[in-house]
């Protein structure tokens, strides 16, 4: 495929024309905020994880971006919604594997996966893998450094 | 809008653009399968074979350490350096080759004087007065400085058209302010700022004057008597020369009453345990072996400059920007951001409903080479309320066929991002 056309497959940019989950979770019970200083480009990660700490039963996003973070992040929360956190986990390394190393692990050949391998043409453009990789990132922040209690405003 | 403008022949400036892109081997270069378009020159020129040619001859032939042997060859190279000294001197319309200091750049250039300046002559309760266009190196040296000192930052603030408030300006500069720092043009918008006004303002209050020329040297002919400043700094990579030279210009009498900043070689008179006595200047401020090579490069780059003319490269890229301005307006959804009415060849724009990252690889896709992002100028970015722009510099060798592939090109990622 012309490597212009794999980097802006039709679901990235529908993803980025209409982001999924979009806004914040108040109260939520984990959060992170990443920042690409190199870019300038934002997201704002909130989590509702269950009660025993083992499932993400929501989470939503927000920031600013190019195409290819913003609709990382959408397939992201779309992808993560009533997944235990250990799968979420492990969800991470295997997009990592996809965008950084650019084969195709078997977790994302399951079903409920396929859709991420969407991301798997930013490989080819180096200069862009951490547009990719920022919700991802910023998600394994938010899933380390639990929310201490439910805050009225997460971002104060 | 200009129309008359888009079809009407280039003015007859006897510039003869395609026999100056010859000079220009990477210009011969292909990207993803298209002739390259350079359009990043704000951020780095592209350097002539002539430059090429100077670098590879002191490797070649004239290799030697400076100011130390007294054999053929590094009185030859001590030769070339202090030539270079003199061809900056005349470039830059100095009194005296010893206003001339050689460093890695701009940025050191602003580091120097913001230490030792700020050593000699900046004390709590003090001001150093910015513009709100700033370039982070004339920035972040100047808040180091404030954060030793207790001095405190004001920033004059820039308008919707990206120009300078010099009423504000006014009120600013005032009996506290020991330094007014400004660029000659601005990186990310292009604007030319009212670098005499500024100036007047300055030492009309005591205060002095550091231009950050970066910009500007290779666009606009300087003369550092006539803008009367205390310091001027550029860089030799945006000037067609090569990276790691830069050049501090300063009024003599400040080289003698500024502390030395680095210590070292080169920069001293004598050495004893008890006590070390400085060289004057320039010596006094190139602590070390300097960039030889790359001092001999820039005499190369500033000599091709004087050859082509000053004058005639900004005819040429003046045009370019009025005819990409004018072919800008033709697209939907661009905004152009910074329209001062005075310009350098600078199109910092935002696409609706694209970011200009995006725009940035869609563009490279078609060997076209333009920044995206906040121009190492994050307070100017924010102050139009963007996350980021798209820049396109245009530098003596782009022509208006390059204007007219980077336009086709724009539109037609709108059309693959809004259909």
């Amino acid at each position: 495929m012309n490597p212009m056309l794999s980097l802006y497959q039709e679901i990235i940019l529908d993803h980025n024309r209409h982001p999924r989950n979009f806004g914040h979770l108040d109260p939520c019970t984990h959060q992170a905020q990443g920042f690409n200083p190199l870019c300038g480009d934002k997201v704002f990660l909130t989590l509702k994880v269950g009660d025993e700490g083992d499932e993400i039963r929501e989470i939503a996003f927000e920031g600013t971006g190019c195409a290819i973070s913003v609709a990382s992040a959408s397939l992201m929360t779309e992808a993560l919604r009533n997944l235990p956190v250990e799968d979420a986990r492990r969800l991470i390394e295997a997009v990592h594997e996809l965008i950084v190393g650019g084969t195709v692990p078997a977790l994302l050949e399951e079903e409920r996966y396929a859709r991420l391998k969407a991301l798997a043409g930013v490989h080819e453009f180096p200069a862009r893998v951490k547009c990719a990789t920022l919700a991802w990132q910023t998600l394994r922040a938010a899933l380390d450094r639990k929310t201490q209690e439910i805050s009225s405003d997460p971002r104060s | 809008m200009n129309a008359p403008l888009l079809h009407t022949p280039p003015p007859p400036t006897g510039y003869d653009v395609d026999r100056v892109r010859e000079d220009f081997p990477i210009l011969r270069t292909r990207v993803h399968g298209h002739p390259l378009v350079y359009l990043d020159n704000a951020a780095t020129t592209q350097k002539p074979q002539s430059v090429i040619d100077a670098l590879v001859r002191y490797y070649t032939e004239e290799n030697a350490n400076v100011h130390r042997g007294v054999y053929q060859l590094s009185a030859l190279a001590t030769e070339r350096y202090e030539e270079a000294r003199e061809a900056v001197r005349a470039y830059l319309h100095a009194q005296t080759p010893n206003e001339i200091v050689f460093l890695r750049g701009a940025t050191e250039a602003i580091n120097l004087v913001a230490n030792s300046f700020g050593k000699a002559f900046v004390r709590a309760g003090d001001e150093i007065v910015l513009t709100e266009i700033e370039h982070h190196s004339n920035i972040v040296p100047w808040q180091m400085l404030c954060a030793r000192t207790g001095a405190r930052l004001r920033i004059i603030p820039v308008d919707e058209a990206g120009e300078i408030d010099l009423k504000q300006a006014a009120e600013m500069i005032g009996p506290k302010t020991r330094m007014v720092a400004f660029s000659h043009v601005s990186n990310a918008l292009g604007t030319i700022l009212p670098v005499a006004e500024l100036t007047s303002l300055a030492h009309a209050q005591g205060a002095a004057v550091l231009i950050d020329g970066a910009q500007a040297a290779s666009h606009l002919a300087v003369d550092v008597r006539r803008l009367a400043c205390d310091f001027y700094v550029c860089s030799g990579h945006k000037m067609y020369g090569p990276t790691g030279i830069g050049v501090l210009y300063a009024r003599e009498q400040w080289l003698e009453d500024l502390p030395p900043w680095q210590g070292g070689g080169d920069m001293i008179e004598t050495v004893h345990f008890d006590k070390t006595t400085y060289a004057s200047a320039p010596a006094k401020f190139e602590a070390g072996t300097p960039n030889i090579a790359g001092a001999c490069g820039l005499t190369a780059a500033l000599r091709y400059l004087q050859t082509l003319g000053l004058s005639r490269i900004a005819h040429h890229e003046h045009d370019l920007l009025e005819y990409a301005t004018a072919r800008m307006h033709e697209l939907k959804g661009v905004r152009i951001i910074g329209q001062s009415t005075r310009k350098a060849a600078v199109l910092s724009f935002v696409v609706e409903g694209v970011h200009p990252h995006d725009v940035g690889t869609l563009l490279d896709q078609d060997g076209i080479a333009v920044r995206a992002g906040h121009h190492c100028a994050m307070p100017t970015i924010e102050h139009f309320q963007v996350p980021a722009t798209v820049r396109a510099s245009f530098g003596l060798y782009n022509t208006r066929e390059e204007v007219n592939r980077f336009i086709e090109a724009l539109a037609r990622v709108r059309e693959m991002f809004l259909t």
